[in-house]
Formats: structure tokens, sequence, C-alpha cells
């Protein structure tokens, strides 16, 4: 397997090379002009089979693309913040009409003010339009969730956006294990998408009023239901044939933790060498990094955090038994968590003045587990604010004066911020 | 009879065409057009301006009466009708 140097958007940019979707319509925007910009070569230089639309604005781009997964083709485009935010509208047509499309994104703030540097306020905010979400930790993660995003979407039918951090991620050169193009060919096999244009009459996207868009809509939280164990299925054969291991949350050193730290992102890297650090200092501090915000995984949370069980969701799914079955297989009944406090880190905000998106829900998922541990949140990296090794071993040293009070003074406080 | 969720296609797709005429929007009219046979001349504007498709012609181009399935009662045909042919009542509940 060819091992290379690549940036986040060269790393995605080939991931759609060896794809070779039929369309991409896509329209440039930092930090994510680049991978169309690579794509375009690709298309131009014969090495890929794809119609490229180069449209007028994301929303035209958006909306090409629904056209062009609707009449059964393969279809994948990028963008970033502002560019995410025009496509808002038709995010949650693609997703109402169950287009398999697979969206390239790099995670930047919203104007305004004005900025282009990672937060992940875009993403977030169009967190409940319908997509599966997966936060790419480096180049790697995005180049291995890029090919797999193609087999969950076109397996679950609902669309996928793959997202990593501006500049820290898209612009930095890592090293990047890639596969063979026939590999990754015989690894997403041939599109699959249950209708088409061509092949039989059908009516797309029409009226739907009182009378039917209520089970359409629960039509689409049982499809996000359903995609939790392909999503396990996949990056499982995807380790299994490649060696490479994903989940839903991806774990460090949590076996013996009193806190835990939860983010998304490239984060989790500073955060892992901050843990070494405060291990050092004999504080028991481990990493949960959040690959997968939707489907919210809310009862492996609930599992790994509270060890609890069952899920108090479960019976809204149809999969109700089979979750039900897969929580206690995770866990010793009635053995007590370690976990005294987790400490959330938020790149983005929620206005609600709750605090930010991970938290908040977080905070819900809990809500239930018999015995809850104490929970902080901590807003970093607004508008590409740096964040250090140092700081968040601050927060860990921070933690251990609130599990000493048993106490959260500040359930939402702030890192890098000028007071 | 209406599907379930769990039996409706996906993604909103309508699988069989025609499937408009199942779609009886009669039931929105709070005005219900009246025709009267003696004025009618046959003229058929109203047929041409209904956005409904909801005035009924016979074979032989002469008017019928109107479809009150469909009728959302716009008023449009008595509107265009030059003989007063049709005229809105309020449609009683």
């Amino acid at each position: 397997m060819p091992i290379r140097a690549l940036t986040g958007n060269e790393a995605m940019a080939e991931a759609m090379r060896q794809i070779n979707p039929d369309v991409v319509a896509a329209y440039p925007i930092t930090p994510a002009t680049e991978i169309v910009q690579l794509f375009a070569s690709f298309v131009a230089d014969g090495l890929v089979d794809t119609e490229f639309v180069p449209a007028e604005s994301e929303h035209s781009a958006i909306a090409a693309c629904a056209g062009a997964s609707s009449a059964g083709a393969r279809v994948m485009t990028s963008t970033s913040s502002q560019g995410l935010a025009l496509m808002h509208e038709i995010l949650y047509i693609v997703a109402g009409l169950r287009a398999p499309i697979v969206i390239c994104g790099v995670n930047r703030s919203l104007s305004s003010p004005i900025n282009i540097h990672c937060d992940h306020s875009d993403t977030m905010g169009s967190r409940e339009a319908g997509w599966i979400q997966i936060f790419a930790e480096d180049a790697q993660d995005a180049y291995d969730s890029t090919i797999q995003a193609i087999r969950i979407s076109e397996e679950v039918l609902l669309p996928v956006i793959v997202s990593t951090d501006a500049f820290i991620i898209s612009h930095s050169m890592q090293r990047v294990d890639m596969l063979e193009d026939n590999e990754v060919q015989k690894f997403i096999g041939p599109h699959r998408y249950p209708y088409s244009l061509f092949e039989k009459t059908i009516t797309i996207g029409p009226l739907d009023l009182q009378d039917y868009f209520f089970e359409h809509k629960r039509q689409q939280i049982e499809a996000m239901w359903k995609s939790s164990p392909i999503i396990e299925k996949v990056t499982q054969e995807f380790a299994h044939r490649f060696g490479r291991t994903y989940g839903f949350l991806e774990s460090y050193r949590l076996e013996d933790a009193e806190q835990v730290l939860i983010a998304c992102g490239s984060t989790c890297g500073t955060a892992r060498v901050a843990i070494d650090n405060l291990r050092e200092k004999g504080i028991k501090v481990g990493l949960l990094k959040l690959r997968i915000m939707r489907p919210f995984p809310h009862l492996k949370l609930l599992n790994l955090l509270c060890h609890s069980d069952p899920d108090p969701f479960a019976c809204h799914s149809e999969r109700s038994e089979e979750s039900h079955r897969t929580a206690q297989g995770r866990f010793c009944e009635g053995e007590e968590s370690h976990i005294k406090l987790i400490n959330v880190l938020d790149r983005s905000v929620t206005m609600s003045t709750m605090g930010g998106p991970v938290y908040v829900e977080l905070r819900s998922a809990l809500y239930d587990a018999p015995e809850r541990p104490l929970l902080v949140d901590y807003i970093y990296g607004l508008g590409g604010r740096d964040i250090d090794v140092e700081q968040i071993i601050d927060v860990g040293l921070k933690g251990e004066q609130i599990i000493k009070k048993n106490k959260v003074e500040k359930p939402v406080d702030y890192i890098g911020l000028r007071e | 009879m209406a599907l379930s969720w769990r039996e409706l296609p996906i993604g909103t797709i309508i699988t069989k065409p025609g499937s408009a005429r199942e779609f009886k929007t009669g039931d929105w009219r709070s005005q219900r057009p009246i025709w009267d046979p003696e004025k009618c001349i046959h003229c058929l504007i109203c047929f041409i301006y209904c956005p409904d498709s909801a005035i009924k012609v016979s074979g032989k181009g002469k008017m019928t009466g109107i479809d009150l399935d469909y009728c959302k009662g716009c008023g449009i045909c008595e509107e265009e009708c030059s003989k007063q042919a049709i005229h809105m009542e309020m449609e009683k509940r």
C-alpha cells in the first residue's frame, strides 16, 4: 500500500479520485477549495470518469448533487462554513429524499465576524439536517472515513458528511497510508440506490402534507437508528481488510480514569499528549474521542461513562431488542463506574446559554443514569483560537479540584479567552 | 387507506404514476360553484381557466357539471363566465 505525505484536503481529494463518483458538483470555499481544485485536475487529466459540474454557488452545487443522486448516480461534493450554511436548505431536502450523497467538509467558523479558521459552528449548525456526521481527527482518518462514508451512505440511504478541522488538518501535511485504487473500488462496490429515474416511472419530491409528512420523518428517524449497526459493520469490515480500526467513540487511557476528556476532531491528538503528562503527575485522566456526532451515540456513552443500562430511548426503535442485547454485552452489571468527572471540550456553542452542543447532548444522554458523574463544559478554539497541551493539562488540574470538592461551580467555562 | 410509516416507500418517492387522482382536494373548498345549465352556452371558457380541471365535459364537448372532488372553490369560473351561468355560494358544513 502506498504511503504518502498528504494534507487533509489532498487526502480527501485522493479518496474521491479512488471512489471515482459519477457526479461531483461543487463551488470553492476556503479552506475546502483545494479538495475541489485537485479533483477538477483529476477530471481534466482523465483520471476519473466523473461528470464535474462547477456550480455558481453552494446552493446550486448541492441542488445539482440532489438531482444527480435521484437519477441514480454516485455523487460527492465538498464545502465548508458559509458554503455549508448556503447549502442548509438543500441539506434537509437531500436527507428527506434519502439521497446517499457524501460531502467532504472542512470545519470552519461561521460569519459574523468573518473568519476563515477552525471551529465546529458550521458542521454542528447543520446537525439536525438528517445527515450522518463523522468528525475526522487527522488526514488518515479523513481519507479512511471518506471511503467508509460511501458504503455507509448507500446502505443506510442517508447522506454523510465527513469533516476535518480547517487548516489544522486540511492544510497540514501528514503521513497517509493509502489503499490501492482497486482495493477502494472493491470495498465500496457498485453504487446502490433502490430508485432511479431511468428505470421506472417514479415521482421524486412531491408535496407531502398533513397526511404523510409525519410518516416520512419517522422513517428518517428510523434510518438514523438503523445506521448505527451499519456504521459498525462497515468500520469493522474496513478494519478487517485494511487493519485500521475506527469507532463511534475511541478511548485513550480510559481504563481506570477518574476524569474523562471528550472532544471531536484534531484536538484529540493534543489531548492525548496532555493526558500522558497528567498521568505522569499521577492524575488519572482518559480521552473519549467523539468521532460520530450523528447519530449521537447516547447508548454507547451511557455504557462507557456510567455503566448504565438499558437505553431509555431504545423503545423508540424497531431495533430495541437488538440494541438492548448489544448494551448488555458491553459492561458488567452492577459494576460501579470509576469515572467521577467528565470534561467536555466544545469547539462551538449553542446560543441556549447552556454550553456547547456536545455538552448539551451528553448531559441529556446521561439523564437516566442511576449515578451521574460531574460534568463540565469547556468552550475553546472559536474562530481558530489555538489550544495547546498546557491548556488541556490545566483542565485536568482544575478537574482534580472539582473532584475534591465534589461540586461543579462553573458548569460552562472557557479555554483561552481573555476575561 | 393511508399507509403507516413502515409501509410507505422511503424518501417521499411515489412508485405509481397518477396517484394525484387519489388526493381529493375538494374538501379545501369554502365556496361552492353553482352551475345553471339554462344560462350556459357551452363556450368552455370555464374549462380552460379552471386550475384544477374540475369542469366536467362530455365527449361531445358539452359542459356537464363540476367535479366537486377536486374543485377548491377558487371562483375563477364565476369570474370568467360571460353569461353568469356560474355563481359561488358559501359551503355549509
